[in-house]
């Protein structure tokens, strides 16, 4: 009888997989036979949407992806960005949604795993991590549960690998019930000469497996990433893999060390589809073949197939290209590292991945076809049905507050705008000593020892935007970002992405998927910052509801000397407080609509990407001439939020009055999310010069107040609105998680 | 003055240890290999932070077992300064250089936080060019800091002067609110009988430069130097 893995298929298993008609009968013509199990098992996983982007490749050319900056674009393990001095930031952010929703913790940890391995796997040393994390509403324990499992993921396996997690963000929304967000970033720092590509080159050299052993976990888990999640996926436990933060840090140290003795041809990571990937993806670029002897792979587990072999997700493994005479060396050093280095196989010149188990062949798939030829879809689009009516919002029927400061202190109180101190406090954000501007302020900073520069990183995505309006919402992502990293003085340079979205089939869906990529890709193309890579995580709905459309955008900015970083946070009574940027009567997507009124709808706040730009230059020379004592941006929450979180962190206060505000509601100005806004401070001695620079690029100014000493107090020419002391508020924003969470 | 920083699989505060001995003290610093075993050229051996061996089985309980460990105990026995920061201070206790044990935080969580402490020993190599009662505010990152001594062990420790630092609040108090792991009597920090093997939670090497948050590090660091420089002027 014939091996089980050896069995030729048919449709129906190639559907079972995952695979439609049309791809089956493409996948016999590009192989020539019927697929035994194993072939059509690597198929269905290269061809998934995880590993192909089959429905959203064409989407995805709306991106700038070029500029004088960019080293290496999209298509590689991760971006790669000049930033001077020989020296560049490696960059990518990937989504890790499934898996954290079937099993959080877990789900998170190999989620930081995999995208650090994608950073080091082009010869960075990984410096910084980030991540985006979406849920359900706090109320629902297993939103909790979700919640606390992800961050002890990310602070178990992040701590454990020295690399600092130094910001991200945080939202509950109830459109993420069933499907939460699990966004991972990771920064790396990389001289030109040493940069390392995932290419299987040089007929006859040596293919090797290093790192941990493998077993069958994770099997399918790229097919299962492009399927809606249903109640029954718990079933689907055994496809999330298991984290060994340990073995990570070594495979890091080992490759590091490999790359810097120059002893490796290529290296690539085992992620979603495992081997059969990484070996596809190998030989295509290189245009080689490569033959793997599954029978040489060292296994957690006995009796494992050919099959599983191919398809296991493992974490902790790398697949290398060695010269022979090279072999001995990268051995060595590996077990230095306490880890196992086998070799299982040899680069050819068929084009072809061949699996052989000892003598037998069981698959031979030629790599283009895995790797490249997976169909490309124009999928349909169509306006949702509700889009226009959840745009209307007619201001009239929402009532002024009564009383200004309780709706802030409300607003302080809502999760999303709350203190995240419950979870960076979880996450060592110091550890390589180079975190100069520590979580909680705008964007991260980090000194690049040895040189007087810094990196800034951001990641943002305000998803109900994107909801109201994909093409807007898409623009605002990008801008907020570039934002947060000029208010902290650096110029934006480039942006990885992270795109969940539902079903890309559904047209509706993928209206507001490239909607949103147009949108983005207009404000990549304004602020100059093109697109270096990403991830795309379609799918995310359960039971037939998609979550909001959630871009989340990295982005990474370069300060030419670091000590002129500006942070959110007020430094001294008396400073003068200004708002920089026009303020409009606009209330739409505001998080004070959702908590206040119950409402999320609206057109979201305009966005004029010339005066975007013309705010983000000002912020970066205004900082370079040290003229800004502090700078926040305003968005959730806005103006009035703003300025509570300017003050908390050393406890001052703010003396504001506002005045000419005639033509825009009261609730709007103090609580609307008008975008291109930034609340700065200055000493009285640099408020002249500061105002110069705001005439010369442009940037409407106006000036509120001062800084004060305890106490936030804001007028309406000469009546007060808010009176509170900075403590009462502040017990109020940093108390509300912990609350929620009990502790 | 001579520093070795030793590396454990997994240990990653190594070069921020590394850093502080090389070039905010401007010592001659190297990188220690696990499998060592001869640490007989160095004055002090730092044992850095982080997750050797992952922190399999319990923080420090394989790493003692290193080659390194054994001439760690050799110098520590010759009077060399040992010098035992966050996952280096477990290690020293899983080896009996320093008495006592480590637990997981009481509230179960990893924790990292600028936190204040109180000066309690200023007699030491490590501290003395501190004032007893001082507060520092120095950085925690850990998940098994909820220090533990039985009481016989509390009164020799106390008997002896050994506590060096206690979790503090902004005013000096030892509270139970100023406590962040439920370390016994707010411990975060003991030196051995003898004086020259000195373990803690906090991280002094992450405090030594106002751009990354504060320098009441220095403490720490220049104190072992002017100690050494005294012994061997």
């Amino acid at each position: 009888m014939l091996k089980h893995y050896l069995e030729p298929q048919d449709m129906h298993s190639a559907q079972r997989m995952g695979l439609k008609e049309l791809e089956w009968e493409l996948v016999l013509e590009k192989l020539g036979h019927t697929p035994n199990l194993t072939e059509l098992g690597m198929f269905a996983v290269m061809w998934s949407e995880h590993c192909s982007y089959k429905h959203s490749k064409l989407a995805l050319r709306q991106f700038p992806t070029t500029g004088p900056r960019v080293l290496v674009g999209p298509g590689e393990n991760a971006g790669v960005v000049d930033i001077g001095d020989g020296q560049a930031a490696v960059f990518k952010i990937e989504s890790h949604n499934h898996p954290s929703a079937i099993e959080p913790y877990q789900g998170a940890a190999t989620g930081v795993g995999g995208i650090v391995r994608d950073v080091f796997a082009m010869g960075a040393r990984p410096i910084a991590l980030l991540n985006s994390l979406r849920f359900g509403e706090l109320d629902s324990a297993h939103q909790r549960h979700l919640f606390s499992g992800v961050v002890s993921g990310i602070s178990g396996y992040g701590n454990c690998l020295g690399i600092p997690t130094v910001g991200g963000e945080v939202y509950f929304n109830q459109s993420y019930t069933g499907n939460c967000l699990v966004n991972a970033m990771c920064v790396g720092l990389i001289s030109h000469d040493k940069l390392a590509r995932g290419k299987a080159a040089g007929l006859g050299n040596r293919v090797l497996l290093i790192g941990a052993l493998t077993g069958r976990d994770g099997i399918h888990g790229a097919t299962f990433a492009s399927e809606e999640l249903s109640d029954s996926s718990s079933t689907k436990r055994p496809m999330v893999q298991v984290g060994d933060p340990f073995m990570e840090k070594l495979l890091i140290e080992a490759c590091l060390e490999l790359i810097d003795r120059k002893v490796i041809v290529g290296m690539q990571d085992l992620g979603a589809a495992g081997l059969t990937s990484a070996s596809s993806e190998m030989a295509a670029r290189a245009s080689t073949g490569v033959e793997i002897d599954v029978a040489c792979v060292p296994r957690r587990e006995p009796h494992m197939s050919p099959y599983e072999v191919m398809l296991s997700e493992s974490q902790e493994r790398m697949l290398l290209v060695v010269e022979p005479s090279r072999v001995a060396e990268v051995v060595a050093i590996c077990n230095r590292w306490g880890l196992s280095a086998t070799d299982i196989g040899v680069v050819t010149d068929t084009g072809a991945v061949r699996v052989l188990d000892g003598s037998e062949v069981v698959a031979e798939v030629p790599a283009q076809a895995l790797a490249s030829a997976a169909p490309v879809y124009t999928p349909a689009m169509q306006v949702p049905s509700w889009q226009a009516d959840v745009q209307k919002l007619d201001l009239d029927t929402v009532p002024l507050p009564a009383d200004y400061s309780q709706i802030l202190l409300a607003l302080l109180g809502s999760p999303t705008i709350a203190s995240k101190e419950w979870v960076y406090r979880q996450y060592d954000y110091q550890v390589r000593g180079d975190t100069v501007v520590l979580p909680g302020s705008d964007a991260a900073v980090l000194r690049i020892k040895g040189t007087p520069k810094g990196l800034a990183i951001s990641v943002d995505c305000n998803s109900r935007y994107v909801y109201l309006d994909p093409f807007r919402g898409g623009a605002i992502a990008v801008a907020e970002a570039a934002r947060n990293l000029a208010v902290s003085g650096a110029e934006p340079l480039a942006v990885t992405n992270c795109l969940n979205f539902g079903n890309p089939e559904k047209p509706e869906i993928f209206y507001q998927f490239h909607q949103a990529i147009a949108g983005m890709a207009e404000a990549c193309r304004a602020l100059e910052t093109p697109v270096t890579g990403g991830n795309v995580s379609l799918y995310n709905e359960t039971n037939g509801k998609a979550i909001y459309p959630t871009p989340t955008v990295g982005m990474v900015g370069l300060l030419t000397d670091v000590t002129k970083r500006v942070t959110s946070g007020f430094k001294q009574p008396g400073d003068v407080v200004l708002l920089l940027g026009d303020t409009h009567d606009e209330l739409g997507g505001s998080e004070y609509l959702k908590v206040v009124h119950q409402l999320e709808r609206g057109a979201p706040p305009a966005l004029d990407l010339v005066r975007e730009k013309a705010l983000q230059k000002l912020l970066v020379a205004a900082a370079d001439a040290r003229l800004l004592a502090s700078a926040h941006d305003c968005s959730e929450g806005g103006l009035a939020v703003a300025l509570c979180e300017s003050a908390f962190p050393l406890g001052f206060g703010a003396d504001v009055t506002l005045e000419n505000v005639n033509q825009i509601r009261l609730d709007a100005f103090l609580f609307g999310e008008s975008q291109s806004r930034v609340v700065v401070t200055t000493a009285p001695s640099s408020l002249a010069a500061l105002k110069d620079l705001c005439e010369q690029y442009n940037v409407p100014c106006r000036e509120l107040g001062r800084v004060s000493r305890d106490t936030v107090v804001v007028r309406v020419d000469s009546t007060t609105v808010i009176d509170l002391p900075t403590e009462d508020l502040a017990r109020a924003w940093k108390g509300a998680i912990p609350c929620l969470m009990s502790q | 003055m001579r520093f070795g920083v030793v590396v454990f699989p997994g240990s990653n505060c190594d070069i921020d240890c590394y850093h502080a001995a090389k070039e905010i003290l401007g010592q001659p610093t190297d990188y220690v290999w696990h499998e060592t075993s001869d640490l007989s050229s160095y004055d002090c051996i730092v044992l850095p932070g982080g997750f050797s061996y992952g922190d399999y089985l319990r923080p420090g309980a394989i790493a003692r077992f290193a080659p390194a460990m054994q001439a760690v105990a050799e110098a520590a026995g010759r009077g060399k300064l040992v010098l035992g920061i966050c996952n280096g201070f477990q290690i020293l206790l899983e080896a009996g250089l320093l008495p006592g044990a480590m637990r997981r935080n009481d509230h179960l969580q990893f924790r990292c936080e600028t936190r204040h402490l109180r000066l309690e020993n200023n007699t030491t190599p490590f501290t003395h060019l501190g004032e007893r009662g001082q507060i520092l505010r120095l950085p925690i990152a850990h998940a098994d800091g909820n220090y533990y001594i039985d009481e016989l062990g509390l009164a020799e420790l106390k008997r002896n002067n050994q506590i060096v630092l206690r979790y503090c609040d902004a005013e000096g108090q030892p509270t139970a609110s100023a406590n962040p792991n439920g370390a016994l009597e707010n411990i975060a920090g003991i030196v051995n009988r003898r004086g020259n093997v000195f373990g803690l939670m906090p991280h002094p090497e992450r405090a030594l430069e106002n751009i990354t948050g504060g320098t009441d590090g220095q403490l720490v660091w220049t104190s072992i130097l002017k100690w050494w420089e005294g012994n061997h002027a």
